[in-house]
């Protein structure tokens, strides 16, 4: 017995888009905490914690968010833990924006002059203090368009959820399909979908790096 | 009695079953090899088209960059996959999934090769139609070597970016390492023992790609300044 494909299976999936959002926002919030952790002890003055944070980087950046999924349902499931599928895709997508958004954001702290450091230094400011009062808030300008370009990647990334079994936007697509076989227009509306949740969010990106290259000539950007 | 504590971990199944793997690991290869080829070709193209071309063309290539790179891939694989029939086109699992990602890497490339396209200054240009270069070869030699040259940092990274997305393939059944890694999984139950192995095993073939991509850059680049 198929379904047709009528505006109540839409209303379904801009339901089921609820979910990537909330995901989404929860990827960025625990990836982007521990991904300034990690961006500040990457530019550390202990040069162990600099190349475990390199070596952190590197490690998560070469395996693929879809292994870290599979790894975090069935592979934690086998000791006895219970993971369900919302907390093995929160921990995998934490762990993955962490390692990307470290690296963007390390390049921004890195991108203020050197002399900004000297001279902070050389008024008995301490490295955290530096840090907080000087760097930072010239980092923040930088590290905006290219966060929020990082963004569209973890809504992206997080229809692969879908695949252990999690119901966001693309597994409600695949279940639409099944029972009313439209395919064009199943996934036709779903990507429209993620297209209108991802597209502003470049668009901002963009105007963000325009604004940042007109107001702010000296600082030569990234 | 399968507590946190006394699980046995059982990687002997897993290396029963390493040449299956390692024929995964292969295909997963040949995919991202051949996607890197042609998305590149087209993301040349379409850089091309997007600052040289006519309105149309540029509006054109426009649209596809901005509506591949703010939908996921796993999308445009189901659409690949589950849609194109209806098209009258029934392609195989491993068709569908080297169709989907060279339509991926192309809009990416495209994007990322037009920032060095647009760096080629117009100077450089007009010195070679005055030095009677012929259209190609000024294409050639004065925009998409000196274009790949600025922007190989990001070209690598996104083509890195293609062997790691290269999993989500399994999502339709491609032969490639995920999938293999699913179906042991589905016949032995040993998850945590194989998406360990298989991991270990996406990390080194990154990091093998990286070393390679750094040695071509100090190969072909390097040396003609």
């Amino acid at each position: 017995m198929l379904r047709t494909f009528t505006f109540y299976e839409v209303w379904l999936l801009i339901l089921a888009a609820r979910w990537t959002i909330i995901l989404s926002l929860a990827a960025f919030v625990c990836g982007g905490s521990v991904g300034i952790v990690v961006a500040i002890a990457r530019i550390a003055p202990y040069r162990a914690l600099r190349y475990l944070m390199s070596g952190y980087i590197q490690f998560v950046q070469a395996i693929p968010v879809l292994m870290l999924l599979l790894l975090f349902y069935f592979g934690l499931n086998l000791f006895g833990i219970r993971v369900d599928a919302w907390s093995a895709a929160v921990l995998a997508f934490t762990l993955s924006t962490s390692a990307f958004l470290a690296e963007i954001w390390r390049g921004c702290l890195q991108a203020v002059p050197s002399g900004q450091w000297d001279a902070a230094r050389s008024l008995g400011l301490n490295f955290g203090r530096t840090l907080l009062l000087i760097i930072l808030p010239q980092a923040v300008r930088m590290a905006l368009p290219p966060t929020v370009g990082y963004m569209v990647q973890v809504v992206k990334g997080t229809s692969l959820a879908a695949l252990i079994g999690f119901t966001e936007l693309a597994k409600a697509g695949t279940q639409i399909n099944t029972i009313t076989f439209e395919p064009v227009l199943v996934f036709g509306t779903v990507a429209a979908i993620y297209f209108l949740i991802c597209w502003p969010l470049s668009m901002l990106s963009r105007h963000l790096e325009k604004q940042l290259r007109v107001g702010r000539m000296q600082i030569p950007a990234m | 009695m399968d507590g946190p504590l006394n699980y046995t971990f059982q990687f002997g199944t897993v290396m029963d079953r390493f040449p299956e793997l390692l024929a995964g690991a292969a295909m997963t290869i040949r995919l991202s090899a051949v996607t890197m080829v042609f998305g590149l070709l087209i993301g040349l193209v379409c850089s091309i088209g997007k600052v040289y071309g006519p309105r149309p063309v540029r509006w054109l290539v426009s649209s596809y960059v901005e509506f591949i790179r703010n939908t996921p891939f796993l999308i445009q694989l189901y659409f690949v996959f589950f849609a194109l029939p209806n098209f009258g086109l029934r392609l195989s699992p491993d068709a569908s999934a080297v169709i989907a990602m060279v339509v991926n890497l192309g809009a990416y490339s495209a994007e990322i090769v037009r920032a060095g396209v647009e760096a080629v200054p117009e100077g450089q240009i007009e010195a070679g139609r005055a030095l009677g270069l012929r259209r190609l070869q000024i294409i050639r030699f004065l925009i998409v070597f000196p274009a790949l040259k600025a922007v190989y940092p990001a070209l690598t990274s996104q083509f890195i970016l293609v062997l790691l997305g290269s999993s989500i393939v399994s999502a339709i059944a491609a032969e490639e390492l995920t999938a293999v890694a699913n179906t042991i999984n589905s016949q032995t139950f040993r998850s945590f023992e194989i998406y360990t192995v298989v991991t270990i095993m996406y990390v080194a073939i990154v990091f093998a790609f990286r070393a390679i991509f750094t040695s071509i850059y100090a190969f072909t680049f390097a040396r003609r300044g």
